[in-house]
């Protein structure tokens, strides 16, 4: 924290005197609350109550106040629910895969993603609520729900998953909440209060570590399997229906694998915004980006062999049914987006780590013609030319539109070049390109899951009688609340950070002198904390 | 050790005596809890349905005698009072490829007997009914639009805001055969006219066709009418006219036959032509 209140901090310490250096590192956002912390807070609820004004214009005339209609009857909000849930995934894969395969290297970064996880599904299972034409009617979900429904299925899921999120985010939480309620006595009496509670009586004897190890082990294999259903029963809600573009078998791992790619990139940028605002330099190592680097290149190879194979399947055959929506995500309306997924989104994040784990192309900075700055400035020369090709039109024989072209593609190659030639200056960086390639997947994930919704709903069986009606273009209601729902996200993510430390004080501290049970939860348990080296 | 072990025991003879009974009880209790919970949660089923009787009402449009004038469209909304912005029963003019000759083609919704939509619903608001029709209560759905994204006939349309309403259609009793008041934040369609129906009249799009396109009947009777009095037998109609279902492929089963832009069965050019290999 920069900006500290003066006096607060020495008040704090005071009750914090018996803690060491480190424990004090991590515990400072939490004790030490300063104006920035209630700046956040107001900018990010501010968002938050325009998205909620927007609800309310919404709730008061309808939906049709979005810019969804008969033809495309789903938009932004499916988008974002598909986004948040997807997100919401990093917390099984971090707490769950790698506890159950023994990385030590995750003790740091394990409460991150598990608040990413809690905070993403808060939203997420908000938005179909939002999308709904008659909220209030919401309980009939409950007082007539039909099993056969995939919607039933999705709140199932999600509310398991919800609910085992939130025990897996709160378990490991224990010590951390009583070393608060022993050490930070000048707490506000009503966080006071919720350490009080949220330790259950935590006294660190051996026996309650075992148990809470036997739990959180418990819960890293209930946990998987739920968080796979959860993303699966997701996209059954498009593949469960006829329509070419969802009508497809891989859609239930297709989107498990975009959706644990978002969210380890999303960690990735969790790590780089907490490391420097909370100055935890000395925990979150680049070791520690690294292995995050190697995950989240798996993950982003996966979800792009699955997009080749949903994509070149269809496109090689060209069944009608499917050709319209192809065409549509190829070379029509959703073409830039489409691309900008998977070359921005996929390719290019993949060169980007690769390029981080090998050894630095120094030759290229001796290529006087692969200079960055004179490449940035030429794309730029060539795309404002390419505005105006009449000007340069004298110069040349050749005509308007074909001048335009040429002008647009050497922009792009030039461009090209520029990212080309940027890469030694990013290799002797590699937070910055982690932060470049973990953004782009994000992004890459909320326009994809965009292109998923929308283009096959303005293709349908029937064909449209116009144009006009086919078209989506989502409203300022819709873009609030989806930045609503976005700053709720952060607002809640940023509240835990605050209120608990982000990086899990007794297991980074001290879980690296305890024995990790890896094989079995039976008798390694037993075994007295001891034995067992450190990870590096 | 020995309590223990006798204890053990006992517990499980106890757990497994325990499951038996939950398990020859659990139907008995569920046919006398079941209802109970069920009237409690659901009051009356939905209202104003009089269920369908003995009957399977189904459709059959020759699309041969189609002007596209859109008579039955206009009969449908005067009738239903449809929203503006909805065609329950809508024409499309369709073309597949260039060198297809055009055509007319009615799309109302096609009741299917495997329905999309009702198996998507999540609250039961649309349901299949024992006469084939499917019907929406828009008194239960909560407007998810997830049988719109299931239907492939695109036959359904959502209330984006509150309906124009008229004095005539206010004062009207809501049923799941008439829907009616319109209401905002729900899915509406095409009903097969249950109303007119129960009275022995045509649907209002069959008896607003000028050209007789439209034929309604019951597949129990093995008959079905137009707008001119013609009646033809079901059987007979569907083999003679080549009759064929939309997007047969897709399973729906639905309950609109369409006659095809010209009449071609093979069964009756054998008999002009006979297929030279035969001969």
């Amino acid at each position: 924290m920069t900006t500290t209140i003066a006096g607060s901090s020495k008040k704090a310490t005071d009750g914090l005197a018996t803690l060491n250096q480190q424990e004090r590192t991590l515990l400072a956002p939490v004790v030490k609350w300063g104006r920035g912390v209630y700046l956040t807070i107001g900018a990010l609820g501010a968002i938050v109550l325009v998205g909620i004004y927007a609800y309310f214009v919404q709730w008061r005339t309808g939906l049709s106040v979005t810019g969804m209609r008969d033809t495309v009857s789903w938009g932004l909000y499916i988008t974002n629910f598909v986004f948040f849930i997807g997100i919401s995934h990093v917390g099984a894969l971090l707490s769950s895969i790698l506890r159950l395969t023994g990385a030590q290297w995750r003790h740091p970064i394990t409460r991150m993603a598990e608040a990413i996880t809690f905070a993403a599904l808060l939203m997420g299972a908000l938005m179909p609520i939002i999308d709904l034409g008659r909220p209030e009617r919401v309980l009939n979900l409950l007082l007539h729900g039909r099993l056969q429904s995939p919607i039933l299925w999705d709140i199932l899921s999600i509310t398991t998953y919800l609910t085992g999120s939130t025990i897996f985010l709160l378990l490991p939480l224990i010590p951390d909440m009583a070393l608060l309620r022993d050490k930070f006595i000048q707490a506000p009496l009503w966080r006071r209060w919720i350490y009080k509670f949220f330790s259950f009586g935590w006294r660190g004897t051996p026996e309650q570590h075992i148990r809470l190890e036997r739990a959180m082990n418990a819960m890293a294999i209930l946990i998987l399997p739920v968080a796979i259903m959860v993303h699966t029963v997701v996209s059954w809600i498009f593949a469960m229906t006829l329509r070419p573009g969802w009508n497809s078998t891989i859609f239930g791992p297709y989107f498990v694998a975009g959706a644990l790619a978002s969210g380890a990139a999303s960690v990735v940028l969790a790590m780089v915004v907490f490391r420097k605002m909370y100055h935890l330099e000395d925990f979150i190592t680049v070791s520690h980006f690294k292995k995050m680097a190697t995950l989240v290149l798996t993950l982003d190879l996966t979800y792009l062999y699955f997009n080749i194979s949903e994509y070149v399947t269809l496109a090689y055959k060209m069944e009608l049914t499917d050709k319209a929506v192809l065409t549509d995500l190829f070379s029509g309306s959703f073409a830039g987006m489409f691309w900008l997924t998977q070359i921005l989104g996929l390719i290019v994040p993949a060169f980007l780590l690769v390029f981080s784990m090998i050894k630095p192309i120094t030759w290229l900075k001796r290529i006087r013609l692969l200079r960055p700055i004179p490449l940035a400035a030429a794309a730029v020369v060539f795309l404002t030319a390419s505005f105006a090709p009449s000007l340069l039109q004298p110069l040349t024989s050749l005509n308007l539109a074909s001048l335009e072209f040429g002008l647009r593609i050497g922009a792009i190659i030039l461009a090209g070049l520029f990212a080309f030639s940027l890469i030694p200056w990013l290799q002797a960086r590699p937070i910055v390109l982690f932060v470049i390639a973990a953004s782009l997947i994000v992004i890459q994930a909320w326009v994809k899951r965009f292109i998923i919704v929308v283009p096959v709903l303005e293709h349908p069986f029937l064909p449209n009688t116009t144009l006009a009606e086919a078209l989506y273009r989502p409203t300022w209601v819709e873009w609030a609340i989806t930045a609503g729902s976005m700053a709720g996200f952060l607002l809640i993510y940023f509240f835990i950070s605050r209120m608990v430390p982000i990086v899990s004080v007794w297991e980074t501290l001290h879980g690296r002198k305890a024995a990790e049970p890896v094989q079995g939860f039976g008798p390694a348990l037993k075994q007295p904390a001891t034995a067992s080296s450190p990870e590096v | 050790m020995t309590d223990q072990k006798i204890n053990r025991r006992e517990f499980l003879k106890l757990a497994g005596l325990g499951t038996a009974a939950a398990v020859i009880a659990a139907p008995k209790v569920g046919e006398v809890v079941g209802p109970a919970i069920r009237s409690v949660l659901r009051g009356s089923a939905h209202p104003g349905d009089s269920g369908g009787g003995n009957h399977r009402w189904l459709m059959v449009i020759d699309l041969a005698r189609c002007d596209g004038c859109g008579a039955c469209t206009d009969a449908c909304s005067a009738m239903h009072m449809v929203p503006t912005g909805q065609e329950w029963i809508k024409v499309y003019k369709m073309q597949h490829v260039t060198l297809e000759s055009s055509y007319f083609f009615p799309r109302p919704c096609m009741h299917c007997d495997n329905p999309p939509c009702v198996n998507v619903c999540p609250v039961d608001a649309t349901y299949k009914r024992s006469d084939g029709l499917v019907l929406v209560d828009q008194d239960r759905c909560i407007g998810c639009r997830m049988c719109m994204a299931a239907c492939p006939y695109s036959a359904r349309y959502f209330n984006w805001a509150e309906p124009p309403h008229t004095d005539q259609e206010l004062d009207q009793d809501y049923s799941v055969e008439m829907n009616m008041p319109h209401r905002k934040g729900v899915v509406e369609k095409c009903l097969f006219c249950p109303s007119l129906t129960k009275q022995g009249l045509l649907p209002a799009c069959v008896s607003g066709c000028p050209m007789g396109t439209i034929f309604f009947g019951d597949e129990n009777e093995d008959a079905v009418t137009n707008s001119l009095g013609e009646t033809h037998r079901l059987s007979e109609l569907l083999v003679e006219g080549a009759a064929e279902r939309h997007l047969e492929e897709l399973g729906t089963e639905p309950r609109v036959w369409y006659l095809p832009p010209r009449t071609m069965s093979a069964e009756t050019q054998s008999e002009v032509n006979p297929a030279p290999h035969q001969g």
